[in-house]
């Protein structure tokens, strides 16, 4: 296929995912804040999932040091101005969409140019009225019936590969941020590790995941940094998992390197990341530090999109 | 005001071709009809089939109206356009192959020279070479008028890249969806073989140096273009591959495209970009679409331009006056469809008519499209008039003048009821090895009472367009 449509596939799998990630970090942000204060009112729930989602540069330049709710609400979820923002996502999603047409069923293309319309009219609604979790489950709605469009009646070509590359990449670095939020968010000082305020904050990244039931099937019991960073991290059965995404990634360049009958430096990158996040254990990740560890995992995504990028998608390849 | 043809009542009684759907519009109740509209609004809507209009600003999104009554033609009737169309659309591309190889029709004094070979629209770089099966113009676009029962004139010709082809397939589609039983108690034509016969025009034109299947792309300016929609949706309807300029790159005797898998040789362009965009290195140099060195490689057999690059100089409105003598001096036939009558007023005598008669005229741009930089005299002011006057005697040449022809109406849906509103039609013919003609077209409608402009950019409608099956 073309270069550039196989591009478009997969930035408008990655955007709709990137959209995905943000509605979620806000309900991470959402569900810290309503604890009970206990750190003497130093409280940085909202400025954290600023950090994670690598934005507060900017969100500072516009809004100010302080991070307050309301505008980092408007600023992850409304703000175009913020690339990747939910809206600034989904609108790139649909342009990328829009320019493929022909390489989508109608069936995907309507269920992302309904999210598009149906966040231009939320964007006009009186905020007030949009809590957190509706503006999430906006988004995750959205998201679903997408991705359930493209499993269901895409055809298994390349482009769905590209599709699921850019999917599967972008889920891999959007678990990684929203597991690294818990080192960004503060504990009133270092006695807190493993207190009831810390398993509580790392209950709130299960549950943005929509992962607590899922947890506790695999799991059981008490809720430990170590049985959530190996849940979320190692676990195969864990379908936002850093390996899972890892695997999806392989999988879709594995089946196009036997389609196209060649291999690229891409697969083998690919391979390389699978292979260091299927040997490492939870005591590795710990002994690393888990923020080092999942900053690695991100420069490793990055670097393998670049490969992809040049592998398939700027028209270089030969 | 001249007596208005109506397409549907004739003498107070309901003309043949529209006896089967009387019933349905008068015994639809308003709310019925409101809702069935609302859901044809949707649906252009969701497939996302919309309409940038240039300079106007505003939404890109915006939708071109569509009049749910059907303009219908029986089977009589269209055979005769189906004659007349397909002769002129040979007359046109054995007029291109010839002003593009000896020129016979000029040295034979039927044309003046200096009315092609001085024509912006006419390529150097196109002389002296014979594409495919000699075709220029592989899809042309007939605009035509209706005045009375037999009466039909050709508008304008389009031989480049005429559009809205979209609109055709997909008002049909829509009008099938929403009213199944119109379909089941009339014997309508269908329509939707059209993508299936363009894609085998384009096979059929296939470059010499081509073996095996052609691989045909459609190559469009981008998505921010107006007519990006249909672009995207032949490219779909064909299964092909939508292409840009900057997807392609010539290589040794070849056009290529950029692939996730490499470079894979082109053999078909279906082009909706202008001659001049079309090689920097050929034509205007600061052009960001098109393809470097792909005249040179089209020259020499390696790939196929649709329609061939200069093919423009068939449809330009001067040449227009000249479309009935093409036809009796290549094919030796009588034309079948009239042309309107035109003035020029590049020749003094008939600028001087057309100064004098200004309010009953109708002035066009020489190569002006679209329903812009046009005066309908009867419908203007004195002071547009005086405007027009002084541009015509500051420019003669950039003008042709034509009557305003009485067009005719079809009924189409209004607040209560339904009320006669003007039409144009513009089929499409398919010329490569052979002619087709799809029964069928783009109806435009003008929806203000009275207007005769039909442009979809001036406020204009579609509709969807029936020819009844024989017997």
């Amino acid at each position: 296929m073309l270069s550039r449509t196989a591009d478009n596939l997969y930035w408008m799998a990655r955007y709709m995912e990137r959209a995905e990630t943000n509605a979620r970090l806000l309900e991470v942000a959402a569900r810290n804040a309503l604890l009970p204060d206990t750190g003497g009112g130093n409280r940085n729930e909202w400025d954290s999932v600023l950090q994670a989602a690598g934005t507060r540069d900017a969100y500072r330049t516009k809004f100010g040091r302080d991070a307050v709710q309301r505008n980092v609400e408007t600023h992850m979820f409304f703000d175009r101005d913020n690339a990747s923002s939910v809206a600034a996502c989904i609108h790139s999603a649909r342009e990328n969409a829009r320019i493929v047409r022909t390489a989508l069923t109608t069936q995907v293309w309507e269920a992302i140019n309904d999210a598009h319309a149906e966040m231009t009219e939320l964007a006009r609604q009186e905020r007030s009225t949009l809590s957190t979790s509706f503006m999430k489950d906006f988004a995750l709605r959205h998201m679903a019936h997408v991705r359930g469009a493209i499993l269901a009646t895409q055809l298994r070509n390349d482009g769905y590969d590209f599709m699921n590359i850019g999917h599967y990449l972008e889920r891999a670095d959007s678990t990684a941020r929203i597991v690294d939020v818990k080192y960004y968010v503060l504990l009133p000082n270092v006695s807190m590790v493993g207190s009831g305020l810390d398993n509580y904050q790392w209950r709130t990244v299960l549950h943005a995941m929509n992962a607590q039931r899922a947890f506790a099937w695999v799991y059981g019991g008490e809720v430990t940094a170590r049985k959530i960073v190996d849940f979320l991290v190692l676990n195969r059965q864990s379908p936002r998992s850093l390996i899972a995404s890892s695997d999806g990634v392989m999988e879709h360049l594995e089946r196009l390197s036997r389609g196209y009958g060649r291999t690229t430096s891409a697969t083998s990158r690919a391979r390389t990341v699978n292979a260091m996040l299927s040997e490492v254990t939870v005591e590795d990740i710990f002994e690393e530090g888990l923020h080092a560890f999942l900053q690695r995992v991100l420069n490793e995504v990055g670097a393998l999109g670049h490969e992809i990028t040049t592998s398939y998608l700027n028209g270089e390849a030969r | 005001m001249p007596d208005y043809f109506n397409e549907m009542y004739q003498d107070g009684r309901v003309r043949e071709p529209y006896a089967g759907i009387e019933d349905w519009a008068n015994d639809m109740p308003v709310d019925l009809r409101g809702m069935k509209q609302s859901e044809a609004e949707a649906l252009f809507r969701r497939i996302g089939i919309t309409f940038a209009v240039y300079g106007e600003g505003g939404s890109p999104d915006r939708l071109i109206p569509f009049d749910m009554f059907p303009r219908v033609f029986s089977a009589r009737e269209w055979d005769r356009l189906d004659r007349g169309i397909k002769q002129r659309a040979r007359a046109l591309n054995a007029f291109l192959a010839d002003v593009y190889d000896r020129g016979e029709i000029v040295r034979a004094g039927r044309i003046p020279a200096h009315l092609v070979y001085q024509n912006d629209a006419y390529e150097i770089a196109a002389t002296g070479f014979t594409p495919p099966q000699g075709i220029f113009s592989h899809i042309v676009g007939i605009d035509l008028v209706r005045t009375g029962p037999e009466d039909f004139f050709v508008l304008e010709d389009n031989c480049r890249t005429p559009s809205g082809v979209s609109y055709m397939l997909e008002n049909r589609e829509i009008m099938m969806r929403m009213f199944p039983t119109l379909f089941q108690n009339n014997r309508i034509a269908p329509v939707e073989t059209y993508p299936m016969q363009l894609k085998r025009t384009f096979d059929s034109v296939a470059p010499k140096k081509c073996d095996g299947d052609p691989c045909v792309v459609v190559l469009t300016p981008g998505h921010f273009n107006s007519a990006y929609y249909e672009h995207s949706f032949l490219a779909d309807m064909m299964g092909v591959e939508l292409v840009e300029g900057s997807d392609l790159f010539v290589e040794g005797d070849f056009v290529w495209m950029r692939t996730t898998e490499g470079p894979k040789r082109v053999d078909v362009i279906y082009r909706r970009l202008d001659d001049a965009f079309l090689d920097p290195l050929c034509f205007r140099s600061d052009s960001m679409l098109g393809v470097s060195g792909l005249m040179n490689v089209y020259r020499s057999g390696g790939v196929t331009i649709c329609s061939a690059p200069g093919a423009g100089v068939a449809d330009d409105k001067a040449i227009y006056t000249f479309v009935p003598d093409m036809i009796r001096f290549y094919l030796g036939e009588e034309p079948i469809l009239k042309n309107v009558p035109t003035w020029q007023c590049a020749k003094s005598d008939e600028c001087k008519y057309v100064l004098e008669n200004l309010h009953e005229l109708v002035v066009k741009e020489v190569h002006g499209s679209g329903g812009y930089g046009m005066l309908v005299g009867p419908k203007s002011t004195k002071d547009e008039i005086a405007l027009f006057r002084t541009k015509i005697e500051d420019n003669p040449e950039n003008y042709i003048a034509q009557p305003t022809l009485a067009l005719s109406t079809c009924p189409t849906f209004v607040e209560e009821g339904f009320a006669p509103r003007h039409v144009d039609l513009r089929p499409y013919c398919l010329v490569g090895k052979d002619i087709t003609l799809v029964p069928g077209g783009l109806t435009r409608v003008a929806l203000t009472e009275g207007s005769l402009v039909v442009n979809s950019s001036q406020g204009g409608g579609v509709k969807d367009t029936w020819v009844m099956a024989e017997g």
